[in-house]
């Protein structure tokens, strides 16, 4: 056994866990299909899953891959399924999601392309995000100062601009499993965020590529994106806030 | 594969995304390269806000915010960066806003803005809100923003693109090489003007802020080269980390009220900066932080930590303006701010140093102020020393803003005027020889051990408080890890996605950026700034009112030769005269 670190960087007298971690494993220069690996794990309770799968990684298996940069939620690198569930593994604590003995599975998020192990093809999710015109949008000419807003205005678009692109929504639809072309939680949330902005002019466009059957329509009010979200976005509401705006003007 | 841009983006944070954009209006072809994807960028991270002198709040002047820099960093900040900067971020702001960044409303309408630390009125009277914030995710709209608006413009992106070299020669920048993290292949980018925005090496310590890439990698390309490095020993570690993790708290929280206490519930920062007590700029607070725990008025278990209070301000504010740190203490540390004392400590958080640039980005070989033609930086990898010993809370966002804007624009301009210098016959040789290094070395060593090794011992020997033994005992240190480094292999031999081959790599980008930081740190014989010794503890103008700039001893690997610049101490229509830096 490798020389445990401390990934959370506790005192030594804390009360340590023993646990497994079970990983799909998937490289497809040697691997025909994906198998699973398991690691036996000394951690503490209060360390983050990718701080036990950063140890598996420095001291145990150095060919793991997986994405992760910040390390607390907001880069949206290491979004995977953790016990079956979307996840970011630097915002899960093993406390709770795993007890003493137990095993954590982890598993590449669903519905876009495995690359190697927990890593995935991001390609697809970032195109449907560039679909519905992802910028904010106003042809007239900018006053000196700010462009004016109320804070009630300004509030409108704090949910859906809290949004890190980790993509745990998307890959947790249904519907996105099944058909690709539907541009997901995650792209509707984005033209949420622009089209209840006062400040924008581009509503009408958006809710066109809203109506168009890779859009809204596609949600079946799953719930799972909202379940999914690390940030505590209510997605599936404002999809149907934006479903709404779309009957509006249609009406 | 060979590429060709007029101008080429090097890292895709704020400074590189603004770079960017500006490069594009100037009418040249723009590609932009990044290890991450863009929206992954630590610009991300940044919380509390950035700093304009808007006045929408308070009466405030450009004046103010310039006199503020410059003396927040302890009048080692080129005074021309400062003028133009605090200027320039007005309009700056503004624009952000004209692309839609959502900031925080007041009830007129207008951006809000809040206080922060070292922010002042009429030249140090007493504090002033002049940081404009979109709640605590600041730095979040900030990235999220430059990205929207280079969808919209059109710009190249190479995601998850490592640069591995930079093509210098006869004095004049040609390109990059870079390594494609999903194919394993090599990429030449042929350049008219490339810049460098790729961020900071905060990892090279044990407790940081920084993300786990940061790793200083082309700070340190760019030192091998035998070019220099400006003001390394300037290290910024944040006051409030969260404890034992180093996530950043953000300043914002103390500019919304909140109070540093230590084991007795007393409100230390009173008697440390009686002016703006809590408030005080970060090396201050953090100083004053560490000897409160140095005489035993630590907070927790191991009375490493002061606690942040906010439990007397109203819940809307707490779970509002600073929802974002209430979310990480309550994930991290079990801790409820509404009614919790939450335990911070300080944190590594920023480079002050870097590549030493002009007020235009462009890259400077040496301190006589001689460029390297073609090759700009910005942001927290550049020192155009704005910041001098110290940066104040809310002017990294405005750096990288307003300079990130500047490269860009030079950049174009450069580009339209030049043609394509020549590629040398083989760009890839020399990281060619780095990969198979790594990749065919018999050694057993192992690289995450040996980074944690260097992050501790960085902790301990180059950290806050800071003395000439420890410091000598760290060159060795990092002269020995160096040595084991060479014996570090890499086991995995998949050409895809080789995260083994990309992290021992990164580690030998650490190993120079701590050397060049230790070295600097050890020759600077004053205390200044971050910059606090314990063996010669006076700021002392006359021997050390200078740019240290650290070299590489091409002939000599593990020697570090120091050269020095002089401190622009005019603007060009403000000048303000050291003094004594009292809160």
């Amino acid at each position: 056994m490798p020389e445990y670190y401390p990934p959370s960087n506790a005192a030594p007298n804390v009360q340590m866990m023993h646990i497994k971690v079970k990983v799909l494993r998937f490289n497809p220069e040697k691997d025909k299909k994906a198998h699973w690996e398991t690691y036996p794990v000394e951690a503490q309770p209060a360390d983050r899953v990718l701080d036990v799968l950063n140890y598996v990684k420095w001291f145990v298996d150095p060919s793991l891959t997986f994405r992760r940069s910040c390390m607390h939620g907001i880069c949206g690198s290491d979004a995977m399924m953790i016990n079956g569930r979307n996840q970011l593994a630097c915002k899960t604590l093993l406390r709770d999601v795993v007890k003493e003995g137990g095993t954590l599975t982890v598993e590449p998020i669903r519905g876009l392309k495995v690359e190697k192990d927990l890593l995935t093809d991001m390609e697809p999710f970032f195109d449907a995000y560039r679909a519905i015109m992802p910028y904010f949008i106003n042809e007239s000419p900018p006053p000196a100062g700010e462009r004016l807003q109320s804070p009630e205005l300004a509030e409108r678009m704090a949910q859906s601009s809290n949004c890190i692109l980790c993509a745990c929504c998307t890959t947790s639809c249904p519907i996105f499993w099944v058909n690709g072309s539907y541009l997901g939680p995650a792209a509707i949330v984005q033209a949420h965020r622009f089209i209840f902005d006062s400040r924008d002019q581009a509503t009408n466009q958006r809710l066109n590529i809203m109506n168009q059957n890779t859009g809204v329509w596609r949600c079946r009010t799953a719930y799972n994106c909202t379940e999914a979200c690390p940030r505590d976005i209510p997605i599936t509401q404002l999809i149907e806030e934006v479903k709404r705006a779309v009957m509006y003007q249609q009406s | 594969m060979h590429h060709r841009y007029d101008v080429l983006v090097v890292g895709a944070g704020g400074a590189g995304l603004m770079a960017a954009l500006y490069a594009a209006k100037g009418g040249v072809s723009v590609a932009c390269i990044s290890k991450l994807y863009p929206t992954r960028s630590h610009t991300g991270a940044a919380q509390g806000g950035i700093g304009a002198a808007l006045g929408n709040v308070a009466e405030d002047h450009w004046e103010w915010h310039m006199f503020d820099t410059v003396k927040g960093g302890d009048y080692l900040t080129d005074q021309d960066a400062a003028e133009i900067f605090a200027k320039d971020i007005i309009e700056a702001v503004y624009e952000l806003e004209h692309m839609g960044l959502p900031f925080s409303r007041l009830d007129n309408g207008k951006i809000a803005q809040r206080k922060f630390g070292g922010h002042t009125r009429d030249f140090g009277k007493a504090a002033v809100e002049r940081s404009c914030y979109a709640k605590d995710r600041t730095g979040h709209m900030i990235l999220q923003t430059l990205y929207q608006q280079n969808v919209k413009a059109g710009t190249n992106f190479y995601n998850e693109f490592h640069v591995t070299d930079l093509i210098i020669e006869e004095g004049r920048c040609r390109g990059v090489v870079a390594y494609h993290l999903a194919s394993g292949e090599l990429h030449t980018f042929h350049a008219k003007a490339v810049i460098l925005a790729a961020g900071g090496y905060g990892r090279i310590y044990k407790i940081t802020s920084n993300a786990l890439t940061l790793t200083g990698d082309l700070m340190s390309i760019y030192y091998r080269k035998g070019l220099p490095l400006e003001d390394m020993e300037f290290y910024q570690f944040h006051p409030t980390g969260l404890a034992k993790l180093g996530i950043l708290v953000t300043e914002g929280i103390r500019g919304e009220g909140g109070i540093l206490r230590n084991s007795d519930g007393e409100r230390f920062m009173e008697r440390y900066a009686p002016t703006i007590k809590d408030l005080a700029p970060r090396d201050i607070v953090s100083r004053s932080i560490i000897t409160e725990i140095r005489e035993g008025r630590g907070v927790g278990r191991d009375k490493d930590a002061v606690h942040i209070d906010l439990t007397h301000l109203p819940r809307e504010v707490i779970e509002g303006k600073l929802a974002e740190i209430t979310d990480l203490a309550r994930t991290y540390l079990g801790q409820d701010p509404v009614k919790d004392l939450v335990a911070v400590q300080p944190t590594a958080h920023y480079a002050m140093g870097g590549i030493p640039t002009d007020i235009n980005g462009l890259c400077l070989a040496d301190g006589n102020g001689t460029p390297v033609e073609g090759l700009y930086a910005a942001g927290e990898q550049a020192c155009v020393s704005l910041h001098g010993a110290n940066r104040l809370g809310t002017n990294s966002l405005g750096d990288l803003i307003v300079f990130g804007r500047r490269a860009g624009i030079f950049a174009a301009q450069y580009a339209q005027q030049v043609e394509y210098a020549e590629m040398p016959e083989d760009p890839e040789r020399e990281t060619v020889e780095l990969l198979d290094r790594l990749k065919n070395a018999s050694g057993k060593e192992n690289s995450a051990l040996i980074r944690k090794e260097l992050q501790e011992s960085m902790m301990n020997n180059v950290g806050i408080f800071r003395n000439g033994p420890d410091m000598a005992k760290q060159v060795e240190i990092i002269k020995e890890l160096k040595v084991r480094y060479a014996g570090v292999s890499v086991s995995d031999p998949s050409v895809r996605y080789n995260s083994e081959l990309i992290e021992a790599m990164e580690l030998g980008f650490m190993l120079d950026c701590a050397e060049a930081a230790t070295a600097s740190a050890l020759n600077r014989k004053e205390s200044r700034g971050a910059h606090d010794r314990e063996d010669y503890t006076e700021r002392d103008d006359a021997n050390w009112l200078k740019h240290t700039m650290a070299y590489k001893d091409l002939n000599n690997p593990d020697n570090v030769l120091i050269g020095y610049k002089s401190v622009s101490l005019k603007g060009y229509t403000r000048a303000f005269e050291p003094k004594p830096r009292v809160y």
